[in-house]
């Protein structure tokens, strides 16, 4: 996405969107550019997708390229169709076009939409069979999906207009719609398109676990199949992903104390982490290899860092000593070699780093020192170019983005108070909490374009954590 | 009593005796005196009285002692109640800080009094804190508090180990409100008494 990316100054006639994404380009990695005078701005905290047909104007979708999710072939898709557009918005990497007059466009020789695979020898005009790329082209499109079914396998095909050819073609056997998996197994098809057209990975196939009336939760990221993972009569706080996406980890209070626990996403027992249990042991967090969890513990000393090998359940580390403060909420950069983590060394708390080991201490997240607020819940983007955290500014929370190689610090809310951020594995969604709405619920933001959107319509869901790409096996029904 | 009781009895018998043991009819049948039976009548409602009297008193005596236990298991009760819930009292913090305000050290204090009074009793304080603080952040928060407590207790002559400290961040909420009033009660110490509770003596 990054390499297509188009510079391009940003006139005072725009909108604070626009404003926000110049602090953008200003702070990271991330470069974010619109066309002005083409495309409506898309404020901060809209969470409507303009969306619709552009015909007579010139349009070309600034960065984004244009992509147009063809009809299937028959009511059995529909459902399929329906997910994987909207799979395609919620990536926020593609100017979606819808074809006017809807599916009645699908003009002529419709049955062979993609199932044929390869355009016929001989197609009209370069064109596929059924598949009028001038048109779409003249929509704005630089890419249509099609849908089709062969016997029981779905083959999805990911044309490339302005060839005028087929780029890629997927067949998989979903499983039935009333399936547990096939929600996910949809998610994958999507998650593929992007693979296909811009080269990079999605984030359709994951998901997000949460905390809400003290139990832990998990739902996809398109905001559908909310399901309870853990409910005990302990309260629970903490969830964290492991890794490899089969497992997690969280916390539940046990007669004052905090005790970890690693679950396997599938069928199987929970385990309780070694060591945990005897202290207030809370907030968790794998190792990108998935052999450590470090945590923080709360003893009549304060609180400090601890790993624990959760491999062989041994060997109990102390990362931090801090007699006068507290040290907490560890989060792995992603080659395993940092850790970033709050201390109140400060005064306040704010965010530090340290190596690994418990080495190297030092403050990561800049502050002006009786001015900015607490600073808490970092979290470690899976690119390694950014940590996300929240920050008090006048006695709200709001998210912030620390650049980690500059330590550039932007805020990317104003709205409500905001908090606790994760990051999705893309590195350019967080979803995070928010009271934006009138009461706190799971929000997702995509940093790239602004758009913010609410993922969760339910008050109390807090604690938010997003998985990595879910691997095949790890979607199973917990 | 007795005897008196005896010697009647043996006049009966003997007179009993007398009458049976002559089979031929004497010839004089004795004739009561009349004082005697006048005697014998008296002493044996005098002993009535008596053992009526007797019973009364051991009545009096056993309602007598059993209101007094009474009394003073209701005198300790008052007590153990008052220590009890002087223990419990709350402790506040400001917002996100941790050390004992001037108005809750001598509350502390009393504490330390009744702990000391009480020697066996074992305590557990919980830290907690407002809504408005990072959940997490809130946990670390909590223990600071009630470590403060307990480093205080301490400091006043407690034993360490008769204290065991617990945080429960926001997740435990006294007031539900979303205002100052509401976060003022929630940031508190709160102590609960784990063993040796069941009489508590005044300091």
């Amino acid at each position: 996405m990054r390499r297509r990316t188009v510079g391009r100054t940003v006139g005072p006639s725009d909108s604070r969107t626009v404003a926000f994404g110049v602090r953008a380009v200003s702070g990271v990695v991330i470069l974010l550019s619109i066309s002005p005078t083409v495309r409506p701005s898309v404020a901060q905290d809209t969470s409507a997708v303009d969306r619709g047909v552009r015909i007579g104007i010139i349009y070309r979708p600034g960065v984004r390229p244009g992509l147009v999710v063809l009809p299937g072939a028959g009511a059995a898709l529909d459902s399929v169709r329906t997910i994987i557009a909207r799979d395609l918005d919620l990536s926020d990497r593609f100017e979606l076009i819808t074809l006017p007059g809807g599916d009645s466009i699908r003009v002529s020789a419709a049955p062979s939409l993609a199932g044929a695979g390869r355009p016929p020898a001989g197609a009209r005009g370069g064109a596929a069979a059924g598949l009028n790329y001038q048109l779409y082209q003249a929509l704005g499109a630089d890419f249509a999906v099609g849908l089709a079914l062969v016997g029981d396998t779905t083959v999805l095909a990911v044309h490339d207009v302005t060839a005028g050819g087929v780029r890629r073609e997927f067949r998989s056997r979903l499983p039935p719609l009333k399936d547990p998996e096939f929600r996910m197994a949809v998610h994958r098809l999507t998650d593929h398109i992007l693979e296909a057209t811009l080269g990079v990975g999605g984030i359709a196939a994951t998901r997000i676990l949460f905390v809400m009336d003290g139990k832990v939760y998990v739902i996809d990221e398109d905001g559908a199949d909310k399901r309870l993972v853990s409910s005990s009569d302990h309260q629970a706080m903490s969830p964290a992903w492991a890794p490899d996406g089969r497992r997690f980890s969280y916390m539940e209070f046990w007669a004052g104390h905090g005790q970890l626990f690693v679950q396997p996403v599938g069928p199987g027992k929970r385990q309780p982490v070694a060591t945990t249990g005897q202290a207030l042991d809370f907030t968790p967090a794998f190792s990108p290899d998935g052999k450590t969890l470090a945590f923080s513990r709360a003893t009549e000393e304060g609180t400090d860092i601890y790993t624990v090998n959760i491999k062989d359940n041994c060997c109990l580390q102390r990362l931090t000593v801090g007699r006068f403060s507290d040290n907490l909420s560890p989060t792995y950069s992603p080659d395993g070699q940092r850790i970033a983590f709050v201390s109140t060394r400060p005064g306040l708390p704010q965010v530090y780093a340290m190596a690994a080991d418990g080495t190297d201490q030092q403050l990561f997240a800049p502050f002006d020192y009786g001015v900015t607020g607490s600073s808490n819940a970092p979290d470690w983007s899976p690119d390694g170019q950014s940590v996300a955290f929240h920050r008090d500014v006048g006695g709200t929370l709001q998210v912030f983005v620390l650049d980690v190689r500059t330590r550039a610090v932007r805020q990317l809310t104003s709205l409500g108070r905001n908090e606790d951020p994760t990051w999705a594995p893309d590195s350019r969604h967080l979803a995070f909490v928010s009271d934006r709405s009138g009461y706190r619920q799971l929000w997702i933001i995509d940093l790239e374009t602004g758009r913010i959107r609410p993922l969760l319509q339910q008050s109390g869901a807090r604690l938010p954590a997003w998985s990595p790409r879910l691997p095949e096996t790890a979607s199973s029904t917990p | 009593m007795k005897r008196l009781s005896l010697v009647l009895l043996s006049a009966i018998a003997a007179a009993t005796y007398a009458a049976c043991s002559h089979s031929p009819p004497p010839a004089v049948t004795p004739q009561p005196n009349s004082d005697s039976i006048a005697a014998l009548e008296r002493a044996r409602q005098d002993s009535i009285d008596k053992a009526a009297a007797d019973a009364r008193a051991r009545e009096e005596a056993d309602r007598r002692r059993q209101q007094q236990i009474a009394d003073s298991l209701a005198g300790i009760g008052k007590t153990s109640e008052a220590v009890r819930t002087m223990l419990a009292t709350l402790i506040h913090f400001d917002y996100d800080k941790a050390n004992i305000r001037p108005e809750d050290a001598s509350v502390l204090d009393q504490k330390a009094s009744i702990l000391q009074a009480n020697p066996n009793v074992r305590i557990r304080i919980s830290g907690h804190c407002d809504e408005r603080g990072s959940d997490e952040y809130n946990l670390a928060l909590g223990n600071r508090r009630a470590t403060a407590a307990k480093q205080y207790l301490v400091s006043h002559g407690i034993e360490a180990a008769r204290i065991e400290t617990v945080s429960y961040g926001e997740e435990r909420p006294l007031a539900q409100g979303h205002d100052e009033a509401a976060w003022a009660q929630n940031r508190r110490d709160e102590t609960e008494i784990i063993a040796g509770g069941d009489a508590l003596r005044q300091p």
